[in-house]
């Protein structure tokens, strides 16, 4: 039995990873993947806790199912953005993208 | 007919609002507008005359407003003495309308001036008619916008606009007080019906201290409104205005609704001797002081302003020494006779194109025959010389100075008519008679050196240190008559009221003549408690007569015949001549003593306004504006500085969760 520990701290780690790259990279479709890098290590805590939780139940899996469509969904309307945005401004660069400035 | 009277002032009225809304379209034409509202106005007032004459007082209210157990009413009342001013009224009022069409025709705004006029008619007629105190006093300041409006027509010339809002400033004054004096009389009456307050007054219910306060506030209103000293300094300021509203206003009609007040609330002031004898001695002094500068005035103007000035003195001390009937009677007479000289005033300043220095004229008689004829009955009238208006009302003043009155009021009064004679036989010598000294210059300055050469008779004026608004160019940028010539008779619409007020000025005094039996006088005291009325012997008219002719005849050796220098008196005694000349400055003592430290104070509350009030407002709009600034730098756009602070705001709240509540453990 792997201790429940063990996938709390990849989560934990992947999360960190996502969120790393979200603050920090200037590439938009990077910052895009990083985001569903978090999603994803919400993911596996949810399936995590349904099989070896303190009260496992289907619950966790079926919410995970869900993530994954939003997440799907998601990254299609974030690309979407994306490509009007760089079709716009020609540039996908986030520092550049400044313009709900006062 | 005399339960329309209330379409005496609607007249006006009508013409006012057809002219407010359409005179643009009518431009000169607006004047036929007037002439017609006025004259409709008139008729109906000599119906309702006679109507009054031959029947009852009629009176009209409705219920305005109720409260308690006091109720306001509004409505119209037809008493002898309304009735006898609705003629004067409207009828001065109608001859200064057909006047202005000719004097006023160059000017653009005519049918703004119209439009005035009629507001003020509508206005003078509505405070004549009025029933009770309260709409009187809406009324009167009705009036003292028309005058404040009107001196200030020509608001583009800075003395017009000064002059305007002396005038309405120096009456306010007089205004507080009659509004106060109304506030303690309802008070103590809870009616504003002349009815309910002349029999609270009999019957003893106010007691004698707040009788004489409430007289002395009332009578202040009417000190303000008819120029009395001490606030008499806005009336020949006033003359800023056009003649026309010099004759109608400053003349005839609102100068002397103080003197109507007074008449109207007679009772009150009877039933307090302190308040008599103050009203008398105002009244004298007045009279007095007002004709001493008329003596030396130039302005044509100027001196008849003084004239009225001293004329409404006369008034006011024969009401103040009882004589009821002959104060109002002066009112009457002088509002025609002095409307005549100022509306030939008007002519006259016309002809010689809008000078109105007296030493810039002369020699008119030959040139303007209809205008000088006139002036001189005018002139004789006031003067008091049989059998004109003028003696019949003045001999009854003099009458109850004497009889009412003690020495010193009569022989106050004598003075003045003395002075009277004598200014007004100045000003008609210097304007009629001899050289025409205006020349041809194109450029009328009254300073014109060339002028002051040229006139070698005015070398007793010639070194004085006038004021300044007299040596001003007096020409109205908007006026140019296009006929620089020799001064010539004006037309028909000009001339026609010179001819209908000369009429009444001859006719006028023999309403109250004693050997027609007094019949101005039983007329205006029927249903009336005002004492008997005093009548002089027949030594005192003589004596009248005698005063006239003097000042008369020496008006005729220093003016005419050049028999006394005509700078005797000034160069006997300089002193008092630079007196005169400058008003006895109480224009100078006034701007000293509350002017000055009036506008100080306003300034110091405005410094403090703006330094301390407004301060604290700004700091706190500055520290507000100054931390939104130092904020907003943080609002720069960047999507991952702000999603950085959101975690690291997330984590420190887990912290302070950690560490505070104990939470997960």
């Amino acid at each position: 039995m792997v201790p429940i520990s063990l996938f709390l701290s990849l989560a934990a780690i992947l999360f960190c990873i996502g969120l790393y790259g979200v603050l920090t990279r200037r590439h938009l479709v990077i910052v895009l993947a990083s985001i569903e890098l978090m999603l994803n290590s919400v993911n596996i805590n949810l399936v995590a806790f349904s099989a070896i939780g303190p009260f496992a139940n289907i619950s966790g899996q079926v919410f995970t199912l869900f993530v994954i469509t939003v997440a799907a969904a998601e990254a299609a309307v974030g690309l979407a953005i994306l490509i009007a945005l760089y079709r716009n401004r020609n540039s996908i660069d986030v520092i550049k993208h400044d313009l709900l400035r006062w | 007919m005399i339960q329309n009277a209330w379409l005496i002032p609607v007249f006006p009225l009508i013409a006012f609002l057809i002219l407010l809304f359409f005179g643009r379209f009518l431009k000169e034409k607006a004047a036929y507008v007037g002439i017609a509202g006025l004259g409709l106005s008139f008729i109906v007032s000599v119906m309702v005359l006679f109507e009054r004459i031959g029947g009852e007082t009629y009176t009209y209210v409705i219920e305005w407003i109720t409260f308690g157990e006091s109720t306001i009413t509004m409505g119209y009342e037809v008493t002898p003495l309304n009735a006898m001013m609705l003629i004067v009224v409207t009828l001065v009022s109608l001859v200064v309308h057909i006047f202005s069409r000719e004097y006023m025709h160059d000017d653009k705004r005519i049918h703004v001036f119209y439009s005035y006029l009629g507001l003020f008619s509508f206005s003078m007629l509505g405070l004549v008619l009025a029933p009770n105190v309260l709409q009187l006093f809406i009324f009167w300041e009705l009036v003292g916008l028309c005058s404040f409006l009107l001196v200030g027509f020509w608001y583009f010339k800075p003395e017009a606009a000064a002059a305007a809002k002396k005038a309405f400033l120096t009456t306010r004054i007089g205004d507080v007080g009659l509004l106060l004096g109304l506030v303690i009389l309802f008070n103590q009456t809870g009616s504003f019906d002349y009815g309910e307050i002349f029999a609270a007054v009999e019957n003893g219910l106010i007691n004698d201290t707040l009788l004489t306060a409430i007289a002395l506030l009332i009578f202040m209103g009417a000190v303000g409104k008819s120029a009395q000293f001490p606030l008499h300094v806005w009336l020949p300021d006033a003359m800023e205005g056009p003649t026309p509203v010099s004759a109608l206003i400053h003349a005839a009609t609102m100068v002397a609704a103080g003197v109507y007040l007074v008449g109207v609330m007679y009772p009150l002031f009877l039933a307090s001797p302190t308040a008599m004898t103050v009203v008398a001695y105002t009244g004298a002094i007045t009279a007095f002081f007002a004709a001493t500068m008329a003596l030396v005035m130039t302005d044509i103007k100027r001196v008849l302003a003084y004239s009225t000035i001293s004329q409404l003195g006369f008034m006011i001390l024969a009401l103040g020494t009882a004589g009821y009937v002959a104060g109002l009677f002066h009112l009457m007479t002088h509002a025609f006779f002095k409307a005549l000289l100022f509306l030939g005033a008007g002519s006259v300043i016309y002809a010689v194109h809008h000078r109105q220095d007296i030493r810039d004229m002369g020699g008119l008689w030959g040139k303007m025959k209809i205008t000088a004829v006139t002036f001189l009955i005018g002139s004789l009238a006031i003067a008091g010389v049989f059998p004109l208006a003028g003696f019949w009302s003045k001999e009854e003043i003099l009458a109850s100075a004497l009889l009412n009155g003690d020495g010193f009021l009569f022989a106050i009064a004598l003075v003045t008519a003395f002075m009277t004679a004598f200014y007004m036989f100045r000003l008609f010598f210097k304007t009629f008679t001899g050289e025409y000294r205006g020349g041809d210059h194109d450029d009328p300055h009254a300073n014109d050196p060339g002028v002051e050469a040229q006139g070698a008779a005015s070398v007793a004026e010639a070194d004085n240190p006038r004021d300044d608004s007299v040596d001003q160019d007096r020409v109205p940028p908007a006026e140019d008559h296009g006929h620089h010539d020799a001064p010539k008779e004006n037309s028909g619409f000009m001339t026609f009221p010179l001819i209908v007020l000369a009429s009444l000025a001859v006719v006028a005094g023999f309403v109250n003549a004693p050997f027609l039996g007094h019949q101005l006088e039983g007329f205006l005291i029927q249903g009336l408690n005002v004492g008997a009325q005093p009548h002089g012997e027949l030594w005192l008219a003589f004596l009248s007569l005698a005063v006239a002719g003097g000042g008369i005849a020496l008006a005729w050796a220093m003016y005419y015949k050049g028999a006394i220098a005509e700078d005797f008196f000034a160069s006997k005694a300089p002193g008092v001549h630079k007196l005169l000349i400058n008003k006895y400055y109480l224009d100078e003592v006034y701007v000293a003593v509350f002017v000055r430290p009036t506008v100080a104070i306003g300034r110091f509350f405005w410094e403090m306004d703006k330094s301390i009030v407004d301060g604290i407002v700004n700091l706190i709009g500055r520290s507000t504006r100054g931390t939104g600034r130092s904020f907003s730098r943080g609002h720069n756009g960047q999507l991952q500085t702000y999603g950085l602070v959101s975690i690291l705001g997330g984590l420190v709240v887990i912290a302070l969760a950690f560490v505070i509540r104990g939470y997960f453990g």
